[in-house]
């Protein structure tokens, strides 16, 4: 039998879900051909505000990729735009000329931005706030303006207005009503609201008419119908949608608000349907995500031919997505006659709570504040629940815990994808998931707005026990509830490449890290890809950025290299001859063997380095440090072993490797141990005929004497084996976690039997080379990179008085 | 006394490191200027309220900067230092035009 042809007309949200639950209900039974206007696969809508506010980037609210279309066999036209239905000879015929013809047609057209017939709106600077373009022309307008208005107090405009904020521009929002959000949010919350926003940097403009926009070319301001008129570079009008009906209704399908649609989201033409934010239900036309993915649910059904309830209207819940404010609204707002209230007024704490009864049952609610009871009251007002419902279970909850726990298993958790907490339950006990990320890529929840992100965590929390809770305690940073295995998983699964990357795909809570995650990150993707990945210079301590040491007083110290801490006169003279002409402060021996100049001016940095034409020391790297060594079999009495030569060695072949903390070493030609490798995070005492190779020793804040690891016998063991232990402690350690704690909390018997497998040890051996074919000595590099010396290493004078 | 102020030219926007502070110098005045995500530019004093650490050194998060000596997060919008820290540093107004980033200091 050949395969019917299913078309959809607009790739948005709605229409490729709908397409989705298709393919899943029958996999082969539609050839598919899905129209775009935008030439864009389909995207994240919701998320075009973090794309504005800057927590996230275009290409990372990609929901299905150009390979996704690719590998479901569907025709994708992007940027190609329906203009009219055949619906007698079921064919569409696009602007590019094309036509195609359809079994079943789905129309997916979703909405228009509702722009204000105002004089002057054809401007340079207006726009409306709905899609890819109208996010670029902002951000594009915050390079060069700094004055933003938006037009429209509601969800939309605030977000917008936080957004441009964020891109540091001055925001008036300019509002009809009286207070914010009017449609979600009684005056009380609305006020709360704007008091907050206000805190934020937004100005309001209530009660206001807008009349005219003014400007010659561009836009130069807004007038009001009271005379009043304010400044303007940028007007964003987010004063509502309107469903996108045009071609429906020039084709003859019949329309009301939106495309006339049944409980099946058929239209009055047979085998042409409508979902989403175009389609007209029972007289309601919905705009957000939730109802649109369970219309698409329930046209699936229909259009496969699967028996279904049907789709049944939904209680609308709204979130605003800003960042700093939690509000929360859901079914009936305001009270009547009819309704009582439950109120929690904390004017301290900033808090608002209220749940609206209707004859016992709970009808509506509005939060502020704290939202995490939102996804419980829109499940249990769909459920049509009695207040009692919700205020005993209240008053037994201690925790997030136990208010999972009290949920039963329909309970919706994820709103904007139907997803229950049986179903979430379930795909963590049968697949083993341990991450928001997996839960979020196994069942969709928490995939469109993210809301219930804390829900999803707390679940995890509530199946797995201690288990993750443990993850959760060891987060990288406050940015991220993730831990630094969860990170390090999902950058291998995501082929991650850049730190930024790893923030917003894993959600990152603030827009660029901080100063814990941004170097730990940048560790992690340089460990994990040796060869493939660029360091980041931002990302990294300013005495790993510059190579030197910052001092108190903002000058530097230079450390040169001395293999073995062993010098010779011409290094000592050069040495001596750079601290007369660069008036260095003071040179001073380190506890490493190792010669410090002190009190270096930056600029200086890179002529003092060429001038010694040594390599770096990296006294300033989590890194190689030293190898310490004492004065071994050549001299000394007691010596066994060449302790010098084997440190030299040592040095040369781990120096400049990263690490997650700095690694020092030394070797010692008995057990005198004079190069003190009990202290060392690896020392090697020479014995006669063998070497012991001691791990996991600190003389500093973590004082802990080294534990025995392997006793060898000859030098290239000692090599292998420090190998092999520092690339462990490099792939499983933390970032800034020395070797001490690393050894203490993995313990010695768990190093020893992964060291223990021979395959794993040269493969430990083999990855360690990799990660040494790259490095480079980072002086050189920097003095022969003009780019690095002039971004890196020069200041900006100005003489007073110029310009 | 009437406040004066100069337009002072910096740098080329593309000379400036990306995420990454400058120091720079005008006259007796020392600031670190931020080229921070898609070529914003932003001033303020090359002084941590704390110990005095150079702030253009600091890692550049977002629109904030954390100082070098002891990881103080600063706002280079603001000036304001950061919970739980407390302090302020001076900021000044910058400006692009053409590529050409300036900053706004007093004094003519």
């Amino acid at each position: 039998m050949s395969k019917q042809k299913l078309v959809l007309i607009g790739n948005g949200m709605a229409g490729v879900r709908a397409v989705e639950e298709v393919l899943q209900l029958a996999p082969d039974q539609f050839d598919i051909t899905i129209f775009g206007s935008e030439p864009y696969p389909n995207y994240n809508r919701i998320e075009l505000s973090k794309v504005l506010q800057g927590d996230t980037e275009i290409h990372d609210i990609t929901l299905n990729s150009w390979q996704w279309y690719e590998d479901n066999n569907i025709k994708l036209y992007p940027g190609e735009t329906v203009l009219k239905i055949d619906k007698d000879k079921q064919i569409v015929r696009t602007d590019k000329g094309r036509e195609a013809a359809y079994d079943k047609l789905i129309i997916a057209t979703g909405s228009l931005p509702f722009m204000l017939p105002l004089p002057g709106a054809d401007k340079e600077g207006v726009t409306a706030f709905r899609d890819i373009k109208d996010c670029e022309k902002m951000i594009e307008c915050s390079n060069h303006y700094k004055k933003a208005v938006v037009i429209g107090g509601g969800l939309l405009g605030l977000e917008a207005a936080r957004g441009l904020l964020n891109l540091g521009m001055e925001v008036d929002v300019v509002h009809l009503a009286d207070y914010l959000m009017e449609r979600q949010l009684d005056q009380t919350a609305g006020k709360m609201l704007q008091k907050e926003l206000e805190k934020q940097g937004m100005n309001f403009l209530l009660e206001k008419q807008s009349e005219e926009i003014i400007g010659t070319d561009r836009v130069e301001g807004l007038k009001f119908n009271d005379g009043h008129q304010i400044e303007a570079d940028l007007i964003v009008m987010a004063v509502g949608i309107r469903p996108n009906v045009s071609l429906a209704k020039e084709s003859g399908i019949p329309v009301n608000r939106g495309i006339i649609v049944n409980d099946y989201l058929e239209t009055e033409v047979p085998n042409i349907y409508a979902v989403g934010e175009c389609a007209e239900h029972r007289e309601m036309v919905y705009g957000l995500v939730a109802p649109l993915y369970q219309q698409g649910k329930e046209m699936a059904k229909q259009i496969c031919s699967i028996e279904g309830d049907g789709y049944q209207g939904s209680v609308l819940s709204t979130q605003l997505k800003v960042s700093g404010v939690d509000v929360f609204s859901t079914g009936k707002i305001n009270e009547d006659e009819h309704t009582k209230s439950l109120k929690l007024f904390d004017d301290w704490n900033g808090t608002y709570k209220k749940v609206l009864v209707d004859k016992g049952k709970i009808t509506g609610a509005v939060l502020f504040g704290d939202t995490s009871d939102g996804n419980r009251l829109l499940s249990l007002i769909n459920n049509g629940a009695a207040i009692e419902e919700y205020t005993e279970s209240e008053r037994s909850e201690n925790s997030g815990a136990d208010l999972i726990s009290s949920m039963p298993d329909e309970e919706i958790i994820c709103g904007c994808n139907g997803v229950t907490k049986g179903t979430i339950v379930e795909a963590i006990n049968s697949q083993g998931l341990a991450t928001v990320e997996q839960v979020k890529g196994c069942t969709n929840a928490s995939r469109s707005c993210g809301g219930c992100k804390s829900l999803v965590s707390d679940l995890l929390e509530h199946t797995l026990g201690d288990d993750y809770t443990q993850n959760e305690k060891e987060s990288i940073c406050t940015c991220t509830t993730l831990s630094r295995d969860e990170v390090i998983e999902e950058i291998k699964l995501k082929g991650l490449t850049h730190t930024r990357e790893v923030m917003n795909v894993l959600g990152w809570k603030s827009e660029e890290g901080c100063s814990k995650c941004k170097p730990a990150l940048n560790y992690y993707l340089g460990m994990l890809k040796p060869t493939e990945y660029e360091d980041e210079k931002e990302s990294r301590f300013v005495n790993e950025r510059l190579h030197a040491n910052i001092q108190n007083d903002g000058t530097y110290s230079v450390v040169p290299r001395m293999y073995g801490g062993v010098t010779n006169a011409e290094d000592l003279r050069k040495i001596a001859d750079v601290a007369d002409k660069y008036e260095v402060k003071m040179i001073k021996v380190t506890g490493g063997q190792r010669l410090d100049l002190l009190g270096v001016k930056k600029q200086d940095l890179p002529d003092i380095w060429s001038e010694l034409d040594m390599p770096s020391g990296s006294a300033y790297a989590k890194g190689l440090r030293t190898v310490k060594t004492c004065v071994g079999a050549d001299f000394c009495r007691f010596g066994t072993q060449d302790s010098i030569g084997l440190g030299i060695k040592m040095e040369k072949k781990f120096e400049g490797l990263n690490t997650p903390h700095k690694v020092k070493m030394s070797v010692s030609a008995c057990p005198r141990n004079c190069a003190e490798g009990s202290v060392k995070d690896v020392g090697v005492v020479g014995l006669d005929g063998e070497f012991e190779i001691y791990v996991g020793g600190n003389g500093g804040t973590h004082m802990r004497k080294a534990e025995l690891l392997y006793k060898v016998k000859t030098e290239e063991e000692v090599l292998a084996v420090t190998a092999a232990f520092l690339q462990y402690y490099r792939e499983s350690a933390n970032y800034l976690e020395r070797t001490s704690a690393w050894v203490e909390r993995v313990g010695l018997d768990q190093i020893r039997s992964v060291l223990d497998e021979k395959q794993t040890f040269l493969e430990l051996n083999a990855r360690m080379d990799e990660a040494l074919s790259v490095v480079q000595d980072p002086w050189k590099e920097a003095i022969e990179d003009n780019r690095l010396l002039r971004e890196l290493y020069q200041n900006v004078k100005v003489p007073a008085g110029t310009n | 006394m009437e406040k004066l102020l100069s337009k002072v030219f910096v740098s080329r926007l593309e000379d400036l490191p990306e995420k990454l502070g400058k120091t720079v110098i005008i006259g007796e005045l020392e600031l670190a200027v931020f080229k921070l995500e898609e070529g914003k530019v932003r001033a303020i004093e090359n002084r941590c309220p704390h110990k005095g650490g150079v702030l253009a050194e600091g890692m550049v998060s977002g629109e904030h900067v954390f100082c070098p000596m002891h990881d103080w997060k600063i706002s280079t919008r603001s000036g304001k230092v950061q919970e739980p820290d407390t302090g302020c540093v001076q900021t000044y107004e910058t400006e692009v035009k053409n590529n050409e980033v300036y900053v706004i200091v007093p004094g003519k």
